[in-house]
């Protein structure tokens, strides 16, 4: 029971962390592949305040504003490049923001981590406040997903496709499309913070070795899996990709082959991807239905 | 209301405009024309700002507008469309319309909470007027299709049909009539008479020299990056460097 709760609460935290992709990949065709920076920046700056004695909700609130900030800082010259090259400024970025965790440790503890991080008080430590905990980040996640549905479904989602689809139409139109683009990034990176800063409160240890490539890959394939550019394909996709990598945890697997799981199991990620990409790029729900 | 003063535009060595001045003054139907690489859409990419000028000045309604941004440009009523189609293909096509409405409440991060009856009344507005204007372009019957499903003569009449969302008081249209079929340059043909009619002033790229001269009161001639001529479609018909730039010098021929 305890531990499917736990895994609804991964799905809930992983579900805003998508929706939060999907806003800049899906709808606005920016291709980061550093967004678990803002998950990490979200995380530590949470753990770091509610360990000063903060409020948890603040530390949150706070955590949501720097990742905000700094999502919007590093978009303005990212954002000069296009296309691939977004890419690999983003995916330096996210490496840039690990090694500062590993390495300023007057500030993260580096390598050790930061433990005994808080919930908020009105939740319980440990297995008791479980399922305290999931309203919490259930909550969190319906009002997210209701924000954004909100917003992408009206005229700011029409603008950012168009952005998406023709840039050159967009501004030929009046849209500027470099601030759309900044928007998309500043708004899903607030929601990375809030979803990075979820789940530090949650696990209460985290440590430079949570926030890899392999994070923003498994976001990456939860809005590719489940529909880019619609607001249910992220929750889906990540609903998917938690049962799928919990459930390795069950296969009757010969105690000597365990270290090949973690790999193995890596590979059937890049394979799904892959899959996806060439069989059925527009996920399992796609955004727009062909007649 | 569009006056351009000695603009000039280099690629490397290459002139692709060169000290090109004119001005537009009164509404009606202007057309540029010239040979294949003399400039035309250079010049259209220059007024609209999507190249850099590298000299000269360009002003629209009496404001310079030669180092603004496009997207600022075409906010202040001046609009374009481009050679190759460019419509929206995975937008549907009264999407593609509503997309074109500029400085809408809705397309803020705010507003959609502050604001949402507002945002709603909007939308509402310039989902009729799209409505409208698919009945203009006889594409009411293709309004919730994706508009990459339309044929190349529709997308053509759906860019035409976002243009006039976007209220413009100048169009630019880049070869309107490109490779579409009879039927459909007679309607696009109708439907810029009545743009110039309700005074929209007009100003398009076009090789299909009959429905120029039914159309354009004057047109620009251009060649090598120049401008060589400005008068009635008429005019240039019977113009000496007209004709050279078109079918080459005549003394050549023995």
């Amino acid at each position: 029971m305890d531990y499917l709760l736990h895994i609804m609460i991964l799905v809930a935290i992983y579900s805003i962390f998508a929706i939060s992709l999907n806003l800049e990949m899906g709808y606005t065709g920016l291709y980061n592949f550093g967004h678990v920076a803002f998950f990490g920046i979200g995380a530590y700056a949470s753990a770091l305040l509610s360990l000063q004695g903060m409020p948890v909700w603040f530390s949150m609130v706070c955590a949501m504003m720097i990742a905000g900030g700094l999502g919007a800082l590093i978009a303005v010259p990212a954002l000069r490049l296009t296309g691939d090259y977004f890419g690999i400024a983003t995916l330096v970025f996210a490496e840039m923001v690990r090694l500062f965790f590993l390495n300023e440790r007057g500030l993260t503890r580096g390598p050790m981590g930061l433990p005994g991080i808080p919930r908020p008080s009105f939740i319980a430590e440990g297995v008791h406040g479980l399922p305290m905990y999931l309203v919490f980040c259930v909550i969190l996640t319906i009002l997210v997903f209701l924000v954004i549905r909100r917003v992408t479904t009206g005229p700011f989602g029409r603008a950012l496709k168009v952005v998406r689809e023709d840039e050159y139409v967009a501004q030929a139109l009046g849209k500027n499309a470099f601030v759309f683009k900044i928007k998309a990034v500043t708004v899903g990176s607030v929601l990375a913070g809030l979803a990075g800063a979820q789940w530090a409160h949650y696990v209460s240890y985290i440590s430079p070795g949570d926030f890899t490539l392999n994070e923003t890959i498994l976001v990456l394939l939860c809005v590719v899996l489940g529909g880019r550019g619609t607001n249910w394909g992220p929750v889906l996709g990540a609903c998917a990709i938690v049962f799928f990598g919990e459930a390795v945890r069950f296969l009757p697997i010969p105690p000597d082959f365990g270290r090949f799981v973690a790999p193995i199991q890596g590979m059937v990620y890049g394979l799904i991807l892959v899959v996806m990409m060439l069989k059925r790029p527009e996920g399992i729900l796609p955004e727009y239905r062909s007649r | 209301m569009l006056r351009v003063e000695r603009v000039t535009k280099c690629f490397g060595g290459l002139m692709a405009v060169n000290d090109v001045s004119f001005n537009l003054a009164k509404v009606g139907i202007t057309g540029l024309i010239g040979p294949n690489g003399s400039g035309k859409t250079t010049l259209f990419h220059l007024i609209t700002a999507f190249y850099a000028l590298d000299e000269g000045r360009i002003f629209f309604d009496g404001k310079e507008i030669s180092r603004r941004s496009p997207h600022t440009i075409s906010r202040m009523g001046l609009i374009r469309t481009f050679q190759q189609t460019r419509i929206l293909p995975f937008l549907s096509t009264i999407d593609n319309l509503i997309a074109a409405v500029p400085d809408q409440t809705g397309e803020g991060f705010l507003p959609n909470f502050l604001r949402p009856a507002q945002v709603r009344r909007e939308e509402r507005r310039n989902r009729e007027r799209a409505e409208e204007i698919l009945e203009i372009v006889n594409m009411t019957h293709m309004k919730d299709e994706l508009a990459g499903h339309l044929s190349y003569g529709q997308q053509k009449l759906v860019e035409l049909g976002r243009v006039l969302m976007a209220s413009p008081r100048m169009i630019l249209l880049d070869e309107p009539t490109a490779g579409i079929n009879p039927t459909l340059i007679r309607q696009l043909v109708d439907i810029i008479v009545r743009l110039s009619e309700r005074g929209i002033q007009i100003f398009l790229i076009e090789h299909n020299m009959p429905i120029m001269a039914e159309l354009c009161e004057r047109v620009l001639v251009m060649d090598s990056g120049s401008l060589i001529f400005s008068g009635t479609p008429g005019e240039a018909q019977e113009h000496e460097a007209v004709i050279e730039a078109y079918l080459g010098r005549r003394d050549h021929v023995a």
